[in-house]
């Protein structure tokens, strides 16, 4: 059989924990998950530890190895050193649950407040006509599986708490973007893509795109174009001197009423 | 404290972070990136700030530096691309101003505030390692908030594009003696100078043309590509540079500086411009 | 009992994947309160995994496609055993669910034209399958994700409360079904999160809870696949419908041994990938079964032509349905002819230029780059057969989903009867939109037939719920549910797997009630509060139960079809095709019971030849042959 590593596992719940050391048994091809399963088979029954379809394809495993936001199940073991000790800890920026487990409902609430889909309503069913050129940006953005490491990494809420009501993250910066981009969306979000969702906060430092277990160009392709289309919208004079000229009336997207307005 | 007002009802109250008390568990070395870039873009910045100030040996016969380019002084030969326009501004030192321009758009690029953000303010120096300040605003309000006329700054470096350009063309006249002064002499000239004229316009407008805010402008402010089949094109090439942008960035910049040095080292008489025809 | 939070509903949807998500929205479009309950967190069900893409005629790509094509394709796949009713309802209305999803907000590949692309799959006559590269399963659960939160905002805005008529409950398992005499009253269950308990009071109940994967040890399924629904059924009284057919898809990643049983999408033969064996033969024509014979290619230079020319050319036989490759690929390695680590070579980069693969299978190349450090571009595949899908499931009515017991519903994978024997690639995505929607319009007409009638919950069930959910917390130093589950799992996979002897399942049988007695002495250290092992003991019942309806299904059934393959009596037998087994419980135990297949409609069986019905169908059940008029 394979042989021993040594695991620095985080355990604990809200607010007290502790790093504990194991010793797992570790074979050829294994992935971290695979680990954590083993110590949860053998030593730690009621390890917490959040995970699904171990195939790199839900986004539920995310925690941190060794200090970097990662998926235990594409983490593989043949990445670290021979005897090296693997840290294992939950995503910092989200409370706490239990052990590896943390609370990511800030996400979902987001989620909620960025208008939805708003496409022209007389097309009938079936009479979507979408060029494939025209769908390829937004499906980059839809290969995302919402594991949330990229909000986790986000120092704007990562390391600054306070900043969360104000700032929804780069996925759902990145959904805003989505939408934009959609051929057959009618709505205007660039300018709540500013004021309610926080875009000013994000400093394009890319530590999202780093993260991103599907490769996708968060910053490059998401952020920055939408931060271009916000200056289009708010910030380039001459546009604005270009609508006053013309009158030209524009109707922003009002964000959703959420929570924080009715509880 | 994590109870934003975002939070949903399910999230029980007063629920918290795992505290882990280390600024990072990262092993690697992390730190190596933001240090390089750090003392590289110093050394930039002293190296700029030196040769604007020393307003001397910045031309030899049709060759001028990048940094006193367009000639806004005086002091600047007949027959490159002297404008002299401003004749008081040679005792400020013209470079002074021209670098306004190039500067604001490698300022407010979307590259460039990476790589700044990470190196100097260190927010964050890397990523998942915790920034040493108390709060942050990120770009929502002055002066950061100037960042967004980043599309400004990249039509003013065009036109600073367009004017690296003609350098690299007049560099092809050769050098006459006037006086004790070096100027622009015939045609049908070539030397290392002029390649390395040629190299610098060159890859300034790879840098500027990979710029995300032209890659908005061409095509990327458009929601149906479709639609616009030669815009998609140029669209479609532009973000292929784009992917290249912060290389280019690092190259073009490097760059800048080399073609300074060696202009000057020409001018000043340490070396002398090997030539080709 | 203070320690359970009780919560009034209308309808309860267990299970939040594809099935759950659309029955939910219809619920809600139909004005009825409504809870979702999902195992895991929101969006993260086991239909994210689903890759190759949604079988529907909409006749984009192929004009000649229509719902009659797509009814035959599933009913031969199914081998006819399928409830043909479904299989009508399916083919008829997937194109516009399909649609419906477009215009919540999914993109899907497109065509030339600007319609939805479809692709090939196995088994379906023509590219029928709307697709998004190969992660078209990712795309359906998060515009379902999206449209309930479009509904939520529609209900902020109307009632001040995101959550008034719509909500999600994350991370909360069901563990019974409480009931007033005969009808559903609600759900007990508790949550994840804190361990806390919870009532759902509501008279209709939808089960979505997909399928048995964590049955079995090799499988594609994710941990939540501990058969749920199908237990909760079962204990509330519902039947089970041929749950010896389980599907073992033909392509998974053998190598590493950690990801064995990763899911390899049919897409890759669907674009033209083919199988070999060690010795390089392509060896799928070696295995055309006779009732196919006429529709697939016999040489390798016909099999490539028709993915150019599919009306002059027959089909590779890559693209039989999948029982048909998984045997074979099994055959191949048992026969010696196998690749390095137990599998067959299936073969891309041979077939399709480097950035093809990538535009077409970006997953694929991404899975096996970092799991297993192969590019796909470069070099073919190991592949091997894994458990997959469950064909049976609960006994529904095919228009309104329901149940046997009254207010109770299930749709999805859960349900059984739509594929037969066998699924068709491609025909689960869009089963969970017919039938999730059609489902969710009969627990809200249910509801309006029931009136102000609501069924009570008794507060005996309640208490006895509650008792059993916390037995393996109160007990202390028993069986460790860790290795009782991998125990299930061995004796499943190995005695009643891909093939089947009437020893092995017998020996199986004999194992499982050893094993009963094991899992039921487990007990799980720690707290209440996220605690997997104590999660665990308590699927462990629901694991059992169905383990045992499947072997002793498997024993039942004397013939080979479909997902069920007996070594004793390998041949296809009209006389069986007539006889559906029913699983359901008596003493707290399951059983097997036969019950006659209901008899095609004339106008559908009219839609095949009399030589093809021929091959399925007892003398007695055939049209009257036609006279012959030469």
């Amino acid at each position: 059989m394979g042989e021993k590593v040594t695991l620095l596992v985080w355990r604990g719940d809200a607010g007290a924990g502790d790093i504990v050391e194991y010793q797992v048994e570790v074979n050829e091809g294994e992935v971290v998950l695979d680990v954590l399963h083993r110590l949860q088979a053998t030593q730690a029954g009621d390890l917490a530890v959040r995970w699904n379809c171990k195939a790199g394809k839900c986004g539920s495993c995310s925690m941190e190895i060794n200090g970097r936001p990662r998926l235990a199940c594409m983490t593989r073991m043949s990445t670290f050193e021979p005897g090296e000790a693997i840290t294992v800890t939950p995503m910092r920026t989200f409370p706490v649950i239990r052990d590896l487990v943390t609370d990511v409902s800030f996400n979902y609430a987001k989620a909620r407040q960025i208008p939805s889909f708003s496409p022209d309503p007389s097309v009938a069913l079936g009479e979507f006509r979408m060029q494939q050129v025209d769908v390829q940006r937004s499906q980059e953005f839809r290969k995302c599986i919402e594991c949330y490491l990229c909000q986790n990494v986000c120092h704007v809420i990562r390391d600054h708490e306070e900043n969360m009501p104000a700032y929804a993250g780069p996925r759902f910066l990145m959904r805003i973007a989505e939408l934009e981009m959609h051929p057959a969306d009618t709505a205007d979000r660039r300018t709540i893509a500013q004021d309610e969702f926080g875009l000013g906060y994000c400093n394009i430092t890319k530590c999202c795109t780093e993260v991103c277990p599907e490769h996708i160009k968060i910053t490059d392709n998401a952020l920055i174009p939408l931060k271009e289309r916000v200056v289009g919208r708010k910030y380039d004079p001459l546009v604005w001197l270009g609508s006053k000229i013309t009158r030209r009336g524009h109707r922003d997207t009002p964000a959703v009423p959420s929570k924080r307005d009715t509880a | 404290m994590t109870q934003s007002a975002t939070a949903p009802q399910e999230a029980a109250p007063g629920r918290t972070r795992a505290q882990i008390a280390a600024r990072t568990l990262r092993r690697d070395r992390w730190w190596r990136s933001p240090a390089v870039t750090a003392a590289y873009l110093g050394a930039v910045v002293v190296y700029l700030t030196w040769a604007s100030l020393v307003n001397a040996d910045y031309a030899y016969g049709a060759y001028i530096s990048p940094l006193y380019s367009p000639c806004l002084a005086t002091t600047c030969t007949p027959g490159d691309s002297s404008f002299f326009l401003i004749p008081w501004v040679s005792v400020l030192t013209p470079a002074i101003i021209i670098i306004g321009g190039p500067m604001g758009f490698r300022l407010t690029c979307y590259y460039y505030r990476k790589a700044y953000y990470r190196a100097f303010w260190r927010s964050p120096a890397s990523c998942a390692v915790r920034e040493p300040h108390a709060k942050y605003t990120g770009e929502t309000r002055l002066p950061l908030i100037l960042q967004n006329l980043h599309r400004y700054f990249f039509w003013i470096a065009l036109a600073f594009n367009a004017f690296l350009t003609y350098d690299a063309v007049v560099a092809f006249r050769a050098v006459a003696v006037v006086g004790h002064q070096h100027v622009a002499g015939a045609w049908g000239h070539m030397g290392l100078g002029t390649l390395v004229l040629v190299i610098n316009a060159a890859l300034l407008w790879l840098y500027s043309l990979s710029c995300h805010a032209c890659r908005h402008a061409i095509g990327g402010r458009l929601k149906h590509f479709s639609k616009h089949p030669v815009r998609y094109r140029m669209w479609t090439m532009v973000s292929r540079l784009n992917s290249r942008h912060m290389e280019l960035a690092w190259i073009s910049l490097t760059w800048v500086l080399l073609t300074d040095l060696y202009i000057r080292l020409v001018a000043s008489g340490v070396i002398t411009d090997p030539r080709f025809f | 009992m203070s320690d359970i939070e009780r919560l009034s509903y209308d309808v309860v949807v267990v299970g939040a994947g594809g099935s759950g998500l659309r029955a939910a929205i219809e619920a809600r479009l139909a004005g009825k309160r409504t809870a979702v309950i999902s195992k895991s967190l929101f969006g993260k069900a086991h239909t994210v995994m689903a890759e190759g893409g949604c079988a529907a005629a909409m006749g984009n790509v192929n004009p000649n496609d229509n719902w009659q094509v797509h009814f035959r394709d599933t009913m031969r796949g199914g081998k006819f055993l399928n409830n043909w009713r479904m299989a009508e309802l399916h083919a008829k209305e997937a194109p516009e669910r399909v649609w419906e999803l477009e215009a919540w907000g999914a993109v899907f590949d497109r065509t030339p034209e600007g319609k939805i692309s479809q692709r090939n799959f196995g088994g379906h006559q023509y590219p029928r399958l709307a697709h998004v590269g190969d992660r078209t399963g990712l795309e359906m659960i998060r515009t379902l994700q999206q449209k309930v939160v479009a509904l939520q905002q529609e209900d902020a805005r109307q009632h001040g409360d995101p959550e008034a008529m719509i909500k999600v409950f994350a991370e909360t398992t069901i563990t019974r079904l409480l009931k007033d005499s005969d009808a559903i009253a609600g759900a007990f269950g508790y949550i994840r999160e804190s361990g806390r308990f919870v009532i759902f009071e509501a008279p209709a109940v939808i089960l979505a809870t997909g399928g048995i994967g964590k049955t079995f040890k090799i499988s594609s399924n994710s941990w939540e696949y501990t058969g749920d629904g199908h237990a909760l059924a079962l204990l509330a009284g519902a039947k089970l419908l041929n749950m010896e057919f389980v599907q073992f898809h033909p392509t998974h990643m053998v190598w590493p041994l950690s990801v064995r049983g990763l899911l390899v999408t049919e897409s890759v033969r669907g674009d033209g990938g083919v199988l070999r064996n060690s010795q390089g033969r392509r060896f799928m024509f070696d295995y055309v079964p006779d009732v196919f014979r006429d529709q697939y290619a016999e040489t390798e230079e016909e099999a490539d032509r028709w993915y150019a020319d599919p009306d002059h050319n027959r089909r590779p036989p890559e693209l039989l349905p999948r029982d048909e490759v998984a045997r074979a690929n099994n055959a191949e390695v048992k026969a010696g002819r196998g690749s390095p680590h137990g599998g067959v070579f299936l073969d891309i980069a041979s077939r399709l230029p480097a950035e093809e693969i990538l535009r077409r299978l970006p997953s694929m190349h991404h899975q096996f780059k970092e799991l297993a450090d192969v590019d796909i571009t470069k070099e073919p595949m190991e592949v091997g057969p894994a458990q997959h899908y469950v064909m049976g499931g609960v006994e529904v009515d095919p228009d309104t989903g329901q149940s046997a017991v009254p207010g109770l519903f299930a749709a999805g994978e859960v349900s059984g009867g739509m594929h037969g024997s066998n699924r068709l690639g491609g025909n689960s995505l869009s089963d969970l939109l017919v039938f999730g929607r059609r489902a969710g319009i009969g627990a809200a007409e249910y509801l309006d037939r029931l009136g102000h009638k609501r069924p009570v919950v008794d507060e005996g069930q309640v208490a006895s719920a509650r008792a059993e959910a916390l037995a393996p917390l109160d007990r202390a130093g028993g069986e460790n549910p860790y290795e009782v589950h991998a125990a299930v799992q061995e004796t499943m996979s190995s005695l009643v797997g891909i093939i089947r002897t009437e020893e092995e399942i017998k020996t199986a049988l004999a194992e499982l009630e050893k094993l009963r007695e094991r899992a039921a002495r487990v007990s799980a250290e720690g707290g209440s509060a996220y605690n997997p092992g104590w999660h665990l003991a308590l699927d462990l019942r629901n694991i059992m139960l169905i383990a045992d309806c499947v072997a002793q299904a498997a024993l039942e059934r004397q013939e080979s079809r479909g997902g069920h393959t007996r070594n004793d009596f390998p041949q296809m037998s009209p006389e069986w095709r007539q006889v559906n087994l029913i699983c359901s419980l008596a003493d707290d135990r399951a059983s097997i019971t036969r019950q006659p297949m209901p008899s095609m409609r004339a106008d559908l069986m009219a839609l095949f030849e009399r030589p093809e019905l021929k091959k399925y169908f007892t003398e007695g059940e055939l049209p009257p042959a036609p006279e012959e008029t030469h």
